[in-house]
């Protein structure tokens, strides 16, 4: 019988999701205290630490992950609740708000490019400024990209977590009354910001605080933006740990385990450090409520949230712009705005090795993505039979896997598959990839799958149909768009990914993402174009399927559409 | 064999507190009509009939359906037919589609066709088949949700406020054909509502349930 396979999938999803994060944990923990029988070691020593904190560049590249991740956490929060609060509900909002959601699913590592392309001292702008405005004939000797502060790094992690925030926010706005509140607070006489951050940001902001807390963990981790954009010497303390666990010597592997926990011991320390900072806000913001103030600069703040906004999207889009121009382009010498000529070679050149890398990264991806597909829809109806109560706890559980920072649980992941003989590989990668997708395939298809009404169900069983007939015949058709969009986010979700890749890969598992980013170093502007562009590709491709199949399936079906 | 609709003790509680308390027989072809306030558990009564009864609650006592205790069989299996107030049709099938979801399973190809073509035209709708549910105009969506329902050949008939989304020239129209076509079959039918016009209508006993405390 099927029937005892249904109550599993809720547990089976989470060991799927929290099994190797408990076990990578566990497996960076042993070496960073001394232990790692493969190099001949056995703990406990404390050996590792004495080393971490002998190297130069820990001070700095401690420094580096705080800032760029608080940093772009706070600027993108900002953006996103000014956008909202001076522009939600108006004309201008859904044109921003329509550009942004495919820029959602551009993989970060393709943003990050665009971005260098554009800014660079020989990028984009510098050569449509050249040399009439500039007077350059030549690129300035300026550091921009890879700047020593991480400036342009921050920048890179900003234009992907507007997106990102934004969309979320609308999602959690529904809930909150939010246009009512305004009219009403607009009737006292407070100004749209002020009225909005007055009466919808509390409400909003207890909704999006599990997300936000993602956006810190991950900004504060990130490799691949940091590898394309950041500094180098020292680099961010995520990217010392990968380099450390790419060094041939097995020792090296301790002290990256050390910095892992390191890596960890950081983002736990933001986090609390924004919980007490949400405290702190919270307490000068009733007292903000309790003076009455009816705001004074609204409008102006209402347009440098839009301009902010707007910059943020020009830029991914005119970065990807730059990377096709350079996948075509000939001799393209500074300052000119346009290369010479435009020419199909570096397809001819790099094509062969960007689809060999497409194919795995599309194998990977379809199978993680319609693993994940298959234990949501699971997980839900077996909610939805079962009458499982899902809690707040249970929420955060979602997340546990995207606040964990990546650095530091897969290199213990990988020193840990190592240990057992394992191999690495393709069928490692597809697990670990899992861990990232499940979660944000789940958070996506979540509300749609309950929001369904459940007296439909009711008529169609009271009609003859059994659970299974119900699922099947009835609540997946009327649910295809929902469920192709959480299979489109859950494969973008996996073509971005880097570092688990790379790691739990062995370097023998080329995706799109691993060859682009390996491409960072060498500065071949025609090769990253392809491959970059490829990337995009294969993140959108699928959203632009998800909107597409549903209306053509459903295309006589008016009660299917605009849903 | 016992022909009917027997609720036997039926008590259903929202954790520690008490909803409501019921014990009545509804003969074939008779309406049962249960009135009172919303918030007083009308629809979670049918719910715990229907078997999908939310885990909130707790019910307990019998339902027996033409002397078979259906009280503990899966929602499927009751021969339980149910109306809500919104038609609910299946908006990815077409009319005839959602119509063959109803009928009940056997029959050739040709033969289940001229059935769902027949139920149509009982209803003048016929020709409407390959119609798409959301172009129906409210009276026509009724109609079919009500053939869909029929065709799964019920023992019973249950209304959740039926036709409280109709408007006034419609609702007795439709109400007329939904007790019509009840009554023709022998149905036992119990309808929750909280419109005294439908009760009259339905020209049975009714029921009024208080707010319990």
């Amino acid at each position: 019988m099927r029937r005892p396979v249904l109550p599993l999938l809720p547990a089976l999803t989470l060991l799927l999701m929290l099994g190797p994060v408990a076990a990578g944990i566990w497996g960076t923990l042993l070496p960073a205290f001394g232990h790692l029988p493969a190099a001949g070691l056995t703990g406990p020593s404390l050996e590792p630490f004495v080393a971490l904190f002998d190297w130069p560049g820990l001070a700095r590249a401690v420094l580096l992950s705080v800032t760029t991740g608080v940093g772009a956490t706070v600027v993108s929060l900002a953006v996103v609740t000014l956008l909202l609060a001076g522009w939600s509900g108006t004309r201008q909002f859904r044109v921003l708000e329509r550009l942004l959601s495919p820029l959602l699913s551009v993989p970060h590592a393709a943003a990050a490019f665009g971005l260098a392309f554009l800014i660079a001292p020989s990028g984009w702008i510098a050569r449509l400024l050249s040399p009439i405005v500039t007077g350059w004939d030549r690129p300035p000797d300026i550091l921009i990209v890879q700047d020593p502060l991480g400036l342009t790094m921050m920048a890179g992690l900003i234009i992907k977590e507007i997106p990102f925030l934004i969309l979320i926010s609308i999602a959690a706005l529904g809930q909150a009354q939010a246009q009512n509140s305004v009219t009403i607070a607009q009737a006292l006489g407070y100004g749209r910001v002020t009225g909005w951050l007055k009466t919808v940001f509390p409400c909003v902001y207890a909704q999006i605080r599990p997300p936000v807390y993602v956006v810190l963990a991950y900004s504060m981790s990130v490799v691949d933006v940091a590898v394309i954009l950041g500094p180098n010497t020292p680099p961010t303390l995520s990217v010392q740990i990968v380099k450390w666990m790419s060094d041939p010597e097995l020792s090296m592997r301790l002290l990256a385990a050390a910095g892992a926990i390191m890596q960890l011991a950081l983002v736990v320390g933001a986090l609390a450090f924004w919980r007490v900072g949400e405290i702190a806000f919270a307490h000068f913001g009733r007292r903000w409520i309790a003076s009455g103030a009816r705001g004074r600069c609204d409008p102006i703040i209402a347009q440098v949230a839009l301009f902010s906004g707007g910059v943020s999207v020009l830029v991914v889009l005119f970065g990807l712009f730059v990377l096709a121009i350079w996948s075509v382009a000939g001799y393209w010498g500074f300052p000119d705005a346009f290369p010479d000529g435009f020419t199909s070679r570096n397809w001819m050149r790099h094509g062969p090795g960007a689809f060999a890398a497409l194919g795995e990264t599309a194998f990977i991806a379809v199978a993680v993505g319609f693993s994940a597909l298959i234990l949501t829809i699971g997980c839900l109806e077996a909610e939805y039979r079962h009458g499982l109560r899902v809690t707040q706890r249970a929420v955060w559980l979602l997340y546990l896997p995207l606040l964990v920072p990546q650095t530091a649980f897969l290199p213990g992941l990988q020193t840990l598959m190592l240990g057992i003989g394992a191999e690495v590989g393709r069928i490692p990668v597809m697990l670990a990839h899992l861990v990232f997708v499940l979660p944000y395939v789940f958070l996506s298809l979540s509300d749609p799958f309950r929001a369904w009404d459940a007296r439909t169900g009711t008529v169609a069983a009271a009609l003859g149909a059994s659970p299974d007939g119900v699922l099947w015949r009835v609540r997946l058709p009327m649910l295809l768009r929902p469920i192709l969009t959480a299979f489109a986010v859950g494969l973008a979700v996996s073509v971005g990914q880097y570092l688990p890749t790379l790691l739990i890969g062995g370097g023998r598992v080329a995706t799109l993402t691993t060859e682009a980013v390996a491409l960072a170093s060498g500065g071949d502007r025609r090769a990253i174009g392809v491959y970059g562009l490829m990337q995009t590709g294969a993140a959108l491709l699928p959203f632009a399927m998800a909107l597409l199949i549903p209306t053509l399936v459903w295309r006589n079906r008016k009660g299917l559409r605009h849903e | 064999m016992n022909k009917g609709l027997f609720l036997r003790n039926i008590e259903i509680s929202n954790g520690a507190q008490p909803l409501l308390t019921l014990s009545h027989d509804i003969a074939p072809g008779e309406v049962l009509t249960v009135m009172g306030p919303s918030g007083v558990g009308k629809s979670t009564l049918l719910a715990y009939i229907t078997g999908t009864l939310s885990p909130d609650f707790t019910g307990s006592g019998s339902v027996v359906l033409d002397g078979r205790d259906i009280t503990n069989a899966p929602a499927h299996k009751r021969h339980v037919g149910i109306l809500f107030q919104d038609d609910l049709l299946f908006p990815h099938l077409s009319v005839g589609a959602n119509l063959a979801f109803g009928l009940a399973p056997g029959g050739s190809p040709a033969d289940r066709r001229a059935k769902i073509a027949e139920a149509l035209a009982e209803v003048d709708l016929a020709g409407f088949e390959d119609r798409d549910p959301a172009t129906l105009s409210g009276g026509q969506k009724a109609r079919v949700a009500l053939m869909r329902m029929l065709l799964s050949e019920p023992c019973a008939l249950l209304l959740d406020e039926p036709f409280s989304r109709l408007d006034t020239a419609l609702r007795a129209q439709v109400r007329d054909l939904v007790f019509i076509r009840a009554r023709a079959r022998s149905l036992p039918v119990l309808m929750v509502t909280h419109d005294a016009e439908d009760a009259r209508a339905a020209g049975g006993r009714v029921i009024t349930l208080e707010v319990q405390s």
